[in-house]
């Protein structure tokens, strides 16, 4: 039987960056092949290709053993070809049948082509357990269930074969875990998979075959079963990694920061965190482990001035923020230094030379100029030693910020934040988009500077991070703190209890 | 998802507008050609009229220092992320600001008035772009909107103030009395010749100078200062100002004065360097071609001053234009400037494109 995919020896390069090299692959049909490789290894161009967003600059595509031309999406579709985003590509305000027909009207009037979409949807859902409301507006799922709707998609448009880029960055444990259970069962149904992921554990979880990418190669196709996480991280990375910076156990030291009965209500009117009431010692990582959007970003705003309080306070060192003082510039200048969660859309500014990026938030510091103006040739240096001491790649501090990978902004951005020595560090989303290799370089920093005595509060929605991290871990639900717990004495079915708003009262 | 537009610096400031501005030639041309004329006659009176005489150069200098101060006006609230399209209204209350102080402080010793007259247009531009800087700022009133407005509500304020306040009650004409003789900025000609040289006198006068050095002044402030870093950080990524303690607000107004202020030099180079009055609807609305030079000059300085030149040609040759060939009305002329700013602006994109994907081929080649 000839494989559902067989690309041979794609090229594909945009202007002096091969960002495909002569690849290989082989999807056997009715597998669910997984495909991981660092930030910028080339896997999301090898699937752009397949999906014809671009086109190669040479090389084969053969679907079904027969060679096939795709150069849009809809020769994608033509040759069996789905594809679910990352990003949905939804319609908010439209229901679940509308979503799915769109772009399959099937002639001028709905009404034809809405019939044939129920009963086709409603096959479906039998032949997969595929269940949803279809008269559902999107905007009101989930966003599990948005990705379903995304998945019926594809399928109604005839896919055979289901390509899903990092499918689980935005569910809960228990949604990706009913997700892997579809992908079981559209595997058993004869469909073929392709699951782009950075998340080893999902590779093991659920695929059969996996394959391997760095810096535009594929490096290695294996049989899932032949093979282990370290095993698989040692070949994207191409170098011995540790999944596990090792920590010392360390006696916290005096409170840093006191956070008391905080609560944000938000712009429209929604409470967004309530009632939060904690402490960050010195030499201490606390964790605030949660599901996306459950109050966790508006915590970290409130605590580092971007946001009013609309009730509780906030001691720094033992000191009381007063109103009028709590806000971000203050609170830099009283050692609260902040590694927002979305670097692209705060952290940084993706339009400016990364040595401009890296004085956002101090660009009044004296020593960056004389009087009113800023010494290029001075900021340039910084941040080219900087660059050296974090590891930088590429050491270019004119180049523009957009330009460099996820995890090379990342530590642009940490390395502005920790060389200016903070007290208190806020960290959201360290290593989100950030390749294996650097999320060790990450973790080691933010250790070293715990180690260092510095009170750090974590933020992340990869609990194994949070439980690699922290020295405490708090739960977040709904705007409210569920559940304290020491990293050795709970476990990730404990975490989520307490994620999804099950608490030790309650329980 | 498409792969990012990157190509060298030569290429995105020179090449591209180049090109369009070739390309909107060529389409103005056949323009000139359907209306039975030739185009390339027409485009050598154009080139004649603006840079063939030294009378011709002087004047489309004159109007390219107009279109500087506009220019960088738009470009200012544009690095804020603000499209201050009130350019024309701010002038106007700049040139009422110049009105006012010239005749009114003529007890100041005379070396004074000039520098005067000038910072009385600075300030009334600004203060005529910061009541809408405000508004934006502090109630989210859409500055589009309300710069639209404060043209219109200047241009009535100064149509009732010169018929019924400040015209001279023995003048049939709306226009103050001429300002004193010391507050005129020299004109070119007589400049030069202090010197002993001798030029063809134009409306050129010393307000180019104080162009090109704001122009220098914008480029510092925009690209060197920790002032102009807040301003582009605001209209680059508000999300990621307000991270960095910079309150969108504050610079939303202080980049809303800034441009209104510049909006002022227009009415500097207008009043005191030639009219000597104040007199209806002397910007001539030159404050919206302040949006297509900045447009075109990338919001860059010196791309600014290159666009202006262009501009000053267009309008200088275009009157020669018009007067040499009757069939091209001066109608036509703005039809042609019309598709210049098309393909400087809005087709921008398409140019950058096709010239992005040329110039990576070569590379893709050799790889």
């Amino acid at each position: 039987m000839s494989p559902a995919i067989e690309l041979i020896a794609i090229n594909k390069s945009f202007g002096t960056v091969h960002a495909n090299r002569d690849v290989n692959l082989r999807v056997e049909r009715g597998t669910i092949h997984g495909i991981v490789g660092e930030n910028g290894a080339g896997k999301s161009t090898l699937m752009s290709i397949l999906y014809g967003f671009y086109e190669a600059d040479s090389g084969e595509i053969r679907v079904n053993g027969a060679p096939v031309r795709i150069r849009s999406s809809n020769d994608a579709i033509q040759a069996g070809i789905g594809m679910v985003h990352q990003h949905f590509m939804l319609v908010e305000p439209l229901t679940v049948v509308e979503n799915v027909m769109l772009g399959a009207e099937g002639g001028a009037m709905l009404r034809a082509g809405e019939a044939k979409v129920r009963k086709e949807l409603a096959r479906l859902a039998q032949d997969y357990g595929l269940d949803i409301d279809v008269d559902a507006t999107v905007g009101d799922l989930s966003v599990g269930l948005q990705q379903r709707v995304e998945i019926l998609k594809a399928l109604y448009r005839g896919a055979d074969i289901l390509i899903l880029d990092e499918p689980t960055a935005v569910l809960t444990p228990a949604e990706a875990d009913a997700l892997f259970e579809l992908l079981r069962s559209l595997k058993a149904q004869g469909k073929t998979v392709i699951l782009i992921t950075h998340k080893l554990r999902e590779i093991m979880a659920v695929t059969d075959r996996v394959s391997v990418m760095r810096r535009g190669e594929m490096v290695a196709t294996v049989e899932t079963a032949d093979t282990s996480p370290p095993e698989l991280a040692e070949l994207m990375v191409g170098r011995r990694v540790l999944l596990r910076v090792e920590k010392t156990a360390r006696a916290p030291g005096a409170p840093v920061l006191d956070v008391r009965n905080l609560s944000v209500v938000d712009t429209r009117g929604v409470r967004r965190v309530a009632d939060a009431t904690f402490t960050v010692h010195a030499g201490e990582i606390v964790g605030v482990a949660g599901v996306a959007g459950n109050g966790q970003s508006e915590l970290l705003e409130a605590i580092a001035g971007m946001r009013p309080l609309s009730l509780g306070s906030i001691r720094l060192g033992g000191r009381d923020i007063p109103l009028s003082q709590h806000n971000p510039h203050r609170m830099r200048e009283l050692g609260l230094l902040h590694v927002p969660e979305d670097r692209l859309r705060m952290g940084l500014v993706p339009a400016f030379s990364a040595f401009e990026s890296a004085i956002l938030g101090f660009s009044d510091e004296p020593h960056l100029g004389p009087g009113p103006l800023l010494d290029h040739d001075r900021l340039i240096a910084d941040l080219a030693k900087k660059m050296e001491q974090y590891d930088v790649r590429p050491p270019a501090p004119r180049l523009k910020t957009s330009n460099f990978s996820g995890g090379n902004q990342q530590k642009i951005v940490l390395a502005r934040e920790i060389e200016r020595n903070p007290k208190v560090l806020l960290v959201g989303q360290p290593t989100r988009g950030v390749d294996i290799g650097a999320i060790e370089f990450i973790h080691r920093r933010l250790i070293g500077l715990r180690d260092a005595g510095v009170g750090i509060l974590l933020v992340s929605v990869e609990l194994d991070e949070i439980m690699h991290l922290s020295d405490r871990i708090l739960t977040m639900c709904g705007g409210r703190i569920t559940g304290e717990r020491k990293p050795d004495e709970t476990s990730e079915q404990d975490l989520g209890l307490l994620m999804a708003g099950v608490t030790d009262e309650a329980a | 998802m498409s792969a990012p537009i990157e190509m060298p610096k030569w290429a995105d400031t020179i090449l591209v507008p180049a090109i369009s501005v070739v390309a909107a030639f060529l389409i103005a041309g056949l323009v000139v050609l359907s209306i039975g004329e030739n185009p390339l006659t027409a485009t050598r009176y154009l080139l004649q009229g603006s840079l063939g005489t030294g009378e011709g150069l002087g004047f489309t200098l004159f109007y390219a220092t107009d279109f500087i101060f506009v220019g960088l006006a738009v470009a200012v609230a544009y690095h804020a992320g603000l499209f201050n399209i009130g350019g024309e209204g701010q002038a106007t209350l700049a040139g009422l600001g110049i009105a006012l102080a010239l005749n009114n402080l003529t007890f100041l010793p005379g070396f004074l008035l000039i520098p005067v007259g000038i910072l009385a247009a600075a300030a009334f531009g600004a203060a005529w772009a910061a009541v809408p800087g405000y508004l934006q700022a502090k109630r989210g009133s859409h500055i589009v909107i309300t710069t639209i407005m404060f043209n219109w509500l200047a241009s009535v304020l100064i149509v009732y103030l010169l018929v019924n306040v400040l015209r001279e009650p023995q003048s049939m004409n709306p226009e103050t009395r001429a300002f004193p003789e010391a507050s005129h900025i020299p004109f070119m000609h007589e400049v030069f010749a202090w010197f002993g040289i001798a030029i063809p006198s134009s409306q050129l006068n010393l307000t180019l100078i104080l162009a090109l050095v704001s122009a220098y002044l914008i480029w510092l402030l925009i690209y060197r200062s920790r002032l102009g870093y807040a301003i582009r950080v605001v209209g680059s990524n508000p999300a990621a100002a307000v991270y960095a303690g910079i309150s969108p607000a504050r610079i939303t107004v202080i980049a809303m004065v800034l441009s209104g202020a510049l909006a002022g030099g227009l009415a500097v180079n207008e009043l005191m360097g030639y009219q000597h009055r104040l007199l209806l609807e002397f910007t001539s609305g030159y404050g919206f071609v302040g949006i297509a030079v900045a447009l075109m000059g990338r919001a860059h300085p010196v791309g600014i001053i290159l666009a202006s030149l262009l501009f000053g040609i267009l309008y200088q040759g275009g009157a020669e234009l018009a007067f040499e060939q009757p069939n091209i009305t001066r109608d036509m002329v703005v039809v042609i400037g019309g598709i210049i700013i098309l393909f400087a602006g809005a087709l921008d994109g398409l140019f950058r494109r096709l010239v992005a994907h040329l110039l990576s081929r070569p590379k893709l080649a050799g790889a």
